[in-house]
């Protein structure tokens, strides 16, 4: 008999951490699970919310305004963070987005130079920036490890992100600003953890993202990490016409 | 001196109307060019001609339905009597303001309008109404649009604060009580203006939004969670904040009751203060529409005008273009509305999808500057709601962003061989069309400039006339 596989994706904080369209990307994972026959089911988990995060095999997190941003902080710090730290070192793929991957950080440097520690997950800090970098981007990512594959999205953030050793870049930006503007380099990776601050939705318009996290997710739960060729047409379309706008900034 | 200001002032009343002439002449309709010149030659201009105004001005804001609201303003105040100044065009900025008033103005710089309604950009209330110091300050709602350029909510909620010292005394603010973020502007306002809430009764409507883009679920007052007893759409409805007790004020006046006929308009009930239950019959279809009405009621009942001049004014309402209008094409119609967020493209599509699913439709995003140029928002918008209702018709998606709205239908849910991607307008419009039975419909839902590229295919074709200011 053949083995029904089955993927819990968690959504954290739905309600509030959802600017620029991030629960596409949760989207993206439940239908291109769906379409090959895996099971898969998404749960919100927010402030209230006492779950077990272990129990996913996804995790995701997008970016807040700063007020949402604010009334997650406590919760975040004192209940999730231990959690998800726990699971990113487990090897649990997890994706978060702009502020999101801010949070991944060892800290956020305000304009007046204070520090606010963020949860140390990633070997990373954010400066805020002057400037709001605002606009379409291309990138290039060897993280499949097939060869260089394409990345676009928008961003729109005025945090420079800088990282350490202790991390990875998820690629190398060939059009736009990336992680500060200035180094070249877009995302982060560690372990199966990455942060970007691509939305767009980021996963529909890169398909090959979204399924390599799919396959961490299945080789880490069941030891296998193929999975079924779907037919990208419209997503390859997107990507291209997300592409030729980033060629124009 | 008095003398040189006299004259200052009618050299940049001349140059703005030689502009606006000039413009009208290239066929550029709804520019801001001529108040923007009247303004640099003279910056006290606009404050000379709006003061002028015998009831004075009415700004109207807000993220959605500003230019829905005072269309209905402008036909119940010509029903009362009133003659009206309004800038028409959706030129909302203080330039387009101005120009309105240069437009409106003798060449001695008379103004003779009894009240000039003007439909202001969140951005632009603090300038504009310091210029026009209005007797009424209008606010239909706070949503998330275009974030890539206003930046975070919060801040433009404190950009329409910082106009509220600028309303006249005895000047009223007319809020939508099911919005938080709009209520939280009548906190702690200036005393010397008087306040009118607008919203619904619960027994209206009831959201049946599963994921929905939330924009205010957090308190505006405290920064703690809202609380919610009823939702009406999106983060419009009854609540409360358990931390502080900011809570959604009881409203002066109250849609009571609706009765929707999809597509060509609803019945309404309206109840305000020492006024008994009304109802309004009109043409604006969809609850969002609704909400545009009741807010324009509620702002003409404060300003004086009775019931009937009411109830005449909303009946001759009637959509412009790009906010539902109903155009013939050939032994076909189509119906084109404006989409710019979320919360305002949900609204649209819950209308669509309550007719009967026998008409067609078209999306056309495109993502310049005027549309927001992060096409992102898609995902916020339930589509959803198409993969489940409509039938087997394909759905034609256009514009510069054609291939990102198709992908949006298809992880919605839609089916891919429903989908095609046409990116250019007027072949998207033809293939979309040539699916429509005849005395069928076709529905058309662009962003800003796509709206105005179809206007222009649908001009070129004789079935609307030049681009107006209106
Ligand atoms: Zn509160």
């Amino acid at each position: 008999m053949r083995l029904q596989l089955t993927l819990e994706i968690c959504h954290l904080y739905p309600d509030l951490m959802n600017l620029y369209g991030d629960r596409g990307n949760v989207i993206a994972l439940w239908r291109r699970c769906i379409w090959r026959g895996i099971e898969a089911r998404v749960t919100g988990v927010s402030l209230s919310s006492s779950s077990d995060l272990s129990q996913f095999d996804i995790l995701f997190l997008g970016g807040g305004q700063d007020r949402e941003q604010k009334a997650i902080c406590y919760d975040f710090a004192r209940v999730k963070a231990p959690q998800i730290r726990k699971a990113v070192e487990d090897g649990t793929p997890f994706l978060a987005i702009c502020g999101g991957y801010q949070l991944l950080g060892e800290y956020y440097q305000t304009g007046s130079g204070e520090k606010l520690p963020g949860l140390g997950i990633m070997d990373l800090y954010t400066v805020a920036g002057r400037k709001r970098l605002i606009g379409n981007v291309v990138a290039q990512s060897d993280l499949a490890g097939s060869g260089p594959a394409r990345l676009v999205g928008f961003e729109n953030h005025s945090g420079k992100t800088y990282l350490g050793r202790g991390v990875k870049p998820l690629a190398r930006v060939l059009s736009g600003y990336g992680n500060n503007g200035e180094d070249g380099l877009e995302g982060a990776v560690y372990k199966n953890a990455v942060g970007t601050y691509l939305h767009g939705a980021l996963l529909p318009k890169n398909p090959w993202l979204a399924d390599w996290l799919i396959s961490q997710a299945l080789k880490r739960k069941y030891g296998r990490a193929e999975i079924a060729p779907l037919d990208d047409t419209l997503e390859l379309m997107a990507q291209e016409s997300a592409a030729r706008r980033a060629a124009k900034r | 001196m008095r003398l040189v200001n006299w004259l200052r002032f009618l050299v940049a009343l001349w140059l703005g109307k030689l502009a606006g002439f000039a413009s009208r002449t290239l066929g550029r309709g709804g520019s801001s060019l001529p108040g923007k010149l009247c303004l640099l030659v003279d910056s006290g201009s606009l404050k000379r001609l709006s003061g002028q105004l015998k009831h004075g001005s009415v700004l109207v804001t807000g993220t959605n339905g500003k230019t829905t609201t005072s269309r209905v303003m402008e036909d119940i105040f010509r029903a009362a009597g009133r003659y009206v100044i309004h800038n028409r065009s959706g030129a909302n900025l203080l330039g387009g303001v101005t120009s309105t008033f240069v437009d409106a103005a003798s060449l001695f710089g008379r103004v003779e309008a009894d009240i000039g309604l003007l439909e202001t950009d969140e951005a632009s209330i603090p300038r504009v109404a310091q210029e026009v110091n209005p007797a009424a300050l209008v606010v239909t709602n706070f949503f998330r649009d275009q974030l890539d350029r206003f930046g975070e909510l919060a801040h433009t909620v404190e950009l329409v604060r910082s106009g509220l010292p600028s309303v006249r005394p005895g000047g009223i603010l007319v809020l939508n009580a099911d919005d938080p973020l709009a209520v939280s502007l009548g906190r702690a306002i200036p005393p010397h203006i008087n306040v009118v809430y607008f919203g619904l009764d619960p027994n209206v409507c009831s959201s049946n939004e599963e994921l929905s883009p939330s924009d205010a679920f957090v308190c505006p007052s405290c920064g703690g969670g809202l609380e919610y007893t009823h939702r009406f759409y999106s983060h419009l409805g009854i609540y409360r904040c358990l931390s502080c007790g900011f809570s959604r004020p009881q409203p002066d006046f109250r849609l009571t009751a609706m009765e929707s006929e999809g597509m060509s308009g609803s019945t309404l009930e309206v109840v305000g203060p020492e006024v008994h239950p009304f109802t309004l019959r009109t043409a604006l279809p969809g609850l969002y529409n609704a909400y545009n009405v009741l807010a324009g009621v509620a702002a003409a009942w404060s300003l004086g005008v009775c019931e009937e001049e009411i109830r005449y004014g909303v009946q001759n309402s009637v959509p412009s273009f790009g906010r539902m209008e109903r155009v013939s094409v050939g032994d076909k119609w189509l119906n084109i509305a404006l989409v710019k967020n979320p919360t305002g493209f949900n609204a649209v599509l819950e209308t669509v999808a309550s007719g009967d699913g026998s008409e067609g439709l078209m999306l056309c995003i495109n993502d310049n500057y005027a549309d927001g140029t992060d096409v992102s928002w898609l995902w916020d918008v339930n589509f959803e709601i198409l993969a489940a209702v409509r039938g087997a018709k394909p759905i034609v998606t256009s514009g510069i962003r054609a291939a990102d709205m198709a992908v949006r239908l298809k992880y919605a849910g839609v089916d891919p061989s429903r989908i095609k991607v046409e990116p250019d307008l007027e072949k998207a419009l033809d293939m979309a069309l040539s699916w429509v039975e005849t005395g069928g419909g076709l529905v058309a839902l662009p962003t800003y400039t796509a709206m105005l590229q179809l206007r222009e295919v649908l001009r070129r074709r004789g079935l609307v006339r030049h681009f107006r200011e209106d």
